[in-house]
């Protein structure tokens, strides 16, 4: 047993700093995720939530150009962008269009600034950064400001979780409900550009929608009741964080060796592997039904 | 029971004068309704004949651009309890997080801050509701799963936890097969009638309502006509309404709106639009 925990545990992640960090930052935003992605699946707004990160990276690859925190570029860029989303587009298919316009703008900006970043600064790593996270290297004093963000998010989405729900139902309803759908759908948006920067602050610009929808959607394959869909998506988003945090701490030890392998990519894997595990657990015994029924009518 | 007795001659809602306009398009001219406690009214009319508008106006989600609404003596207004309303198309996800239970709880503190609590009063309501709509069977279920019939009657539920005394239901028939529509029309009545609600029923065909309806509102681009069946379904009112000929058919019992032969319309017509949008109408 002890030699199994060896192996999976490399020597020395009970002792690093980093690793500390790295488990509470990365348990911290998964859990929030989970929570904010469920309401993204319910209101069909998961290429919102997947553009947000692109948003916050152009701003944090313009932070990094000003020697700023990379945080706050990611939060004013994403928040800003969210704002403007909502604003320039009021249906469903209007809200994709504008989100796709402005998604494109900042690419383009992203693209420029990292170009900046990588020639000005003489820091080669600033795209993978941005792009691909750094939950290792969060600085501890970032790490209190993300908790704190992440309370204020929480405490929030428990205040307008009710009106966000019926309006994520019918919004005509709410509205005659007296709900003030608006307010409740700015409220959210904004609130899901701060949850996913703080994504792509520890897995990057590019990976933070993974973190957001995976979990979600696979929670709601698991149950119909709302509070246990929530449940179930922070539970499988903090397990698929914390896994991909140590097999990243262990592959320091696989080739090319010397530097571990990103965190983005063992979460991004975890995550879709849970998916089609809870996609399989639905189809198995009916495969095995027809199967058997199959082999019943053949002999 | 009930929260506030009403008088019979006080009509429960009264729209006066009410006319609205959306950018270029006159959608309602000169409607003038009252509905009374308990009757069943059919509000009836093609697409885009100003049907959902209507509602909205009662519901107090759109000011008319002239003319007076009240609904029990008092200025419509957002989130009254005492109208419940049920919207059009409701899309529900097969992996909606909800079960029928849940759906129907909504409407009794959906548009509350924080998150539900449950609580044995708050479980007792929705069992009744549930109950009365019949929906005790796939209370459990995930609503994405259900019939449109089983999910119209969970709406219905929904509307009904606030003990309204006005039943607002938006095209609750369309996307229905014609068993679910009739046993939906008999239930919003049976409902109607124990509860002494008063039933705003809109749809498109009037037809599986005839047996129910206490008065018809006919609606043809925005005028208006209120009164019972047989005095609404006639080729001059009807024509008078829409302001071309159109011929009412009754065949084995049920009516047929066509159009008519004759062909005197177009200066009709004309003259209707020219007096919607002309000058002075709206101030």
């Amino acid at each position: 047993m002890s030699h199994l925990l060896a192996l999976l545990f490399a020597p020395g992640f009970f002792q690093s700093e980093e690793v500390m960090n790295a488990l509470l930052l990365g348990g911290v935003v998964a859990a929030i995720s989970g929570v904010i992605g469920v309401f993204v699946v319910i209101r069909g707004q998961a290429f919102a939530g997947h553009a947000m990160g692109d948003f916050g990276g152009a701003g944090a690859a313009g932070a990094f150009l000003a020697g700023i925190n990379t945080l706050w570029g990611f939060l004013a860029f994403g928040v800003l962008a969210a704002i403007g989303v909502e604003f320039l587009g009021n249906r469903a298919r209007e809200r994709d269009l504008a989100t796709g316009i402005i998604l494109a703008v900042a690419l383009g900006v992203e693209a420029l600034f990292l170009y900046f970043d990588t020639h000005f600064t003489g820091k080669v790593g600033a795209p993978m950064l941005i792009l691909f996270g750094s939950i290792f290297v969060v600085a501890p004093s970032t790490v209190s400001i993300v908790t704190g963000l992440t309370i204020a998010s929480a405490v929030t989405i428990c205040l307008i979780y009710r009106p966000l729900l019926l309006s994520s139902i019918d919004p005509e309803l709410a509205r005659a409900r007296g709900v003030p759908v608006r307010v409740i759908s700015l409220a959210f948006i904004i609130l899901l550009a701060v949850v996913v920067e703080e994504g792509s602050l520890i897995i990057g610009a590019l990976l933070s929608t993974a973190l957001l929808i995976g979990p979600a959607a696979a929670a709601l394959r698991l149950t119909h009741k709302m509070g246990w869909a929530v449940l179930w998506s922070v539970v499988l988003g903090i397990m698929a964080m914390w896994i991909g945090i140590v097999l990243a701490y262990d592959s320091f030890q696989w080739p090319p060796g010397g530097h571990g392998w990103p965190v983005s990519f063992f979460v991004s894997v975890l995550i879709l592997l849970f998916y089609f595990l809870v996609r399989l657990r639905g189809k198995l015994p009916k495969l095995g039904i027809t199967m058997s029924r199959r082999a019943m009518q053949d002999a | 029971m009930r929260s506030i007795a009403f008088k019979e001659d006080n009509p429960i809602l009264s729209l006066q004068d009410i006319w609205v306009r959306l950018g270029e398009r006159c959608v309602l001219k000169n409607v003038n309704i009252q509905a009374y406690p308990g009757e069943f009214i059919g509000l009836i009319g093609a697409n885009g004949a100003g049907k959902s508008t209507l509602l909205r106006v009662i519901l107090g989600l759109l000011s008319p651009s002239q003319g007076s609404v009240h609904v029990f003596g008092r200025p419509a207004r957002k989130g009254d309890r005492l109208i419940g309303y049920v919207p059009q198309k409701v899309f529900l996800d097969p992996n909606t997080p909800l079960r029928g239970r849940d759906l129907v709880a909504l409407g009794l503190d959906g548009h509350r801050w924080g998150i539900p609590l449950p609580g044995k009063q708050r479980q007792k309501r929705v069992d009744e509701i549930l109950e009365a709509v019949d929906a005790g069977r796939y209370a459990d279920s995930p609503v994405g799963r259900l019939s449109g019939g089983e999910q119209q009657r969970l709406l219905i539920a929904q509307a009904l936890l606030t003990d309204p005394q006005l039943l607002l239901l938006d095209e609750p028939l369309s996307n229905l097969d014609i068993k679910s529509a009739y046993e939906v029309v008999r239930l919003v009545s049976r409902i109607g009638h124990e509860r002494g609600v008063a039933v705003i029923l809109v749809a498109h065909d009037m037809n599986p309502l005839l047996q129910v309806m206490d008065r018809v509102l006919y609606l043809a681009d925005g005028n208006a006509a209120m009164g019972r069946v047989e005095d609404i379904f006639r080729n001059d009112v009807l024509t008078k309404l829409y302001g071309y000929a159109v011929e009412v058919l009754h065949v084995n019992g049920r009516i047929l709106v066509v159009g008519g032969r004759d062909s005197e319309a177009d200066g009709r017509l004309l003259s209707m639009e020219t007096h919607c949008c002309g000058a002075g109408d709206i101030a």
